[in-house]
């Protein structure tokens, strides 16, 4: 069983690293996202540092978002999904598979590119560890969150549109307190309170979302 | 409960239980109205504005209310597949949605005086309610935007489900964190703490509404089926 898990993480990363474009896409919204910003609420330097923690997070919400109605269509179209719902494996751990892959070739692009968007918000480096743990701590979930959407607008009408009417509200927490975790850093107080809410929508999720997952998959392929 | 499945029987029943439902609830709804504009006296530090709490309240509990019916619903169709399960989810969600909305919007209204603002984006429960209206919008479009309306329903039923917990957060957010709303009066260990002159309008204000969305939840559920039988004997027809 772990043998197909990684069997599955493996082939998704395989075919995502060919289609380059959806890692840099991503990296590359991401960034450009966060750019806008300034251009809108002006240069000056002590706002933008004030904002970076906010920005960055919504910016990277934002940049989850935009591979995840890829994340079960491919299969979807080919049949390969109707394989990997009458496989012997438990579908639950296919789901978790995909958000594992989809992390990896999306969350971890975003937490290397954010060390860039932290300087150029000119947020005070002392915060840079937090930012990174926060984020590794928080993507995961954007990701299992992202999965549970995807599987769900499958073969619906505009379902590149709805993937994010479902997805933001759920995420919204994951929003809240990496924004609060790294603020908190910022300020020098305590972020381990933040931190453990994060781990703990982390927890929650790792477990719900795959069996929301696999039903929506299932009722996808009726 | 698998007893009301039957649409014809539970046709007779909406039907006989639909002028009570709504008699009761015009009447409930007229005189909580009376006694929480006139009946109930003005609270001392707010003044007459404690009066938007009369519908501010009941709008938030049915929100809630509406989205567990929800839930257990969704919960009903996909385990036991009850065929009027999905009807009910479909036809609840827009009243849920509109009770949120307006408890949002006298919350922004009665804030406004009280606090000082509209909106308080750092309130746990001015958020979770915000995130609780997004569900009910995502609910609706989830469940028209498939060709084939049982997927529809299926994938609806199962975002319902995820969204749940979201419930629980609403209702303890004011004990979790301390923020701006206040804290629970009534639903409260330790019993309410309202004064009964103000708790007899809220709670009949509560029921007014809550038959009011029997009411209207009976109309839709009904014109679904008598939509249904219509489609099937225009599909016999011309098949």
């Amino acid at each position: 069983m772990v043998r197909c898990f990684l069997r599955i993480v493996g082939r998704d990363v395989r075919l995502a690293l060919r289609q380059r474009a959806d890692a840099s896409l991503a990296i590359l919204f991401f960034v450009l996202t966060a750019a806008l910003f300034p251009f809108g609420v002006g240069p000056e330097p002590n706002l933008l540092a004030r904002m970076a923690p906010g920005i960055i997070w919504v910016s990277a919400l934002l940049a989850v978002l935009l591979s995840l109605e890829r994340l079960f269509l491919a299969d979807y179209e080919d049949g390969s999904l109707e394989l990997l719902v009458l496989a012997p494996q438990p579908l639950e751990l296919t789901v978790l598979a995909k958000a594992l892959a989809h992390w990896l070739t999306t969350g971890l692009p975003l937490i290397a590119a954010a060390p860039l968007l932290a300087v150029f918000y000119n947020m005070d480096l002392a915060g840079l560890p937090m930012l990174l743990l926060a984020m590794a701590l928080g993507t995961p979930s954007l990701s299992l969150i992202g999965a549970v959407g995807a599987a769900l607008t499958l073969g619906a009408r505009r379902g590149g549109v709805l993937i994010p009417l479902l997805v933001l509200p759920l995420n919204v927490p994951v929003l809240i307190f990496g924004v609060l975790a790294l603020d908190a850093a910022l300020a020098g107080l305590n972020a381990r309170p933040h931190m453990m809410f994060l781990g703990a929508i982390f927890l929650v999720f790792v477990v719900v979302t795959p069996l929301a997952g696999a039903a929506a998959l299932r009722q996808a392929v009726e | 409960m698998h007893r009301f499945a039957n649409p014809g029987r539970f046709m007779r029943l909406a039907n006989a239980v639909l002028p009570w439902s709504g008699g009761l609830s015009a009447l409930l709804i007229g005189v909580g109205l009376y006694l929480a504009l006139f009946g109930s006296p003005a609270d001392y530090q707010q003044g007459e504005s404690v009066r938007i709490m009369y519908v501010h309240v009941p709008a938030a509990w049915l929100a809630l209310f509406v989205y567990t019916v929800i839930a257990g619903a969704s919960a009903s169709a996909l385990i036991w597949r009850h065929p009027l399960a999905d009807l009910i989810a479909k036809a609840s969600s827009p009243i849920g949605a509109a009770f949120t909305f307006l408890a949002l919007v006298t919350g922004s209204l009665w804030g406004k005086p009280m606090w000082g603002t509209w909106w308080a984006w750092g309130d746990a429960r001015l958020t979770s309610m915000l995130v609780l209206f997004f569900l009910y919008l995502g609910h609706m479009a989830l469940m028209n935007a498939f060709d084939d309306a049982t997927r529809g329903f299926r994938a609806a039923a199962i975002l319902a489900l995820v969204g749940f917990v979201n419930v629980p957060i609403i209702k303890f957010s004011v004990e979790w964190w301390s923020t701006l709303h206040q804290p629970a009066s009534v639903f409260r260990m330790g019993g309410p703490t309202i004064d009964a002159s103000m708790l007899w309008p809220l709670g009949l204000m509560a029921l007014g509404f809550t038959l009011y969305y029997v009411s209207l939840l009976l109309l839709r559920v009904k014109s679904d089926l008598i939509e249904a039988r219509i489609r099937a004997r225009a599909a016999a027809r011309g098949g």
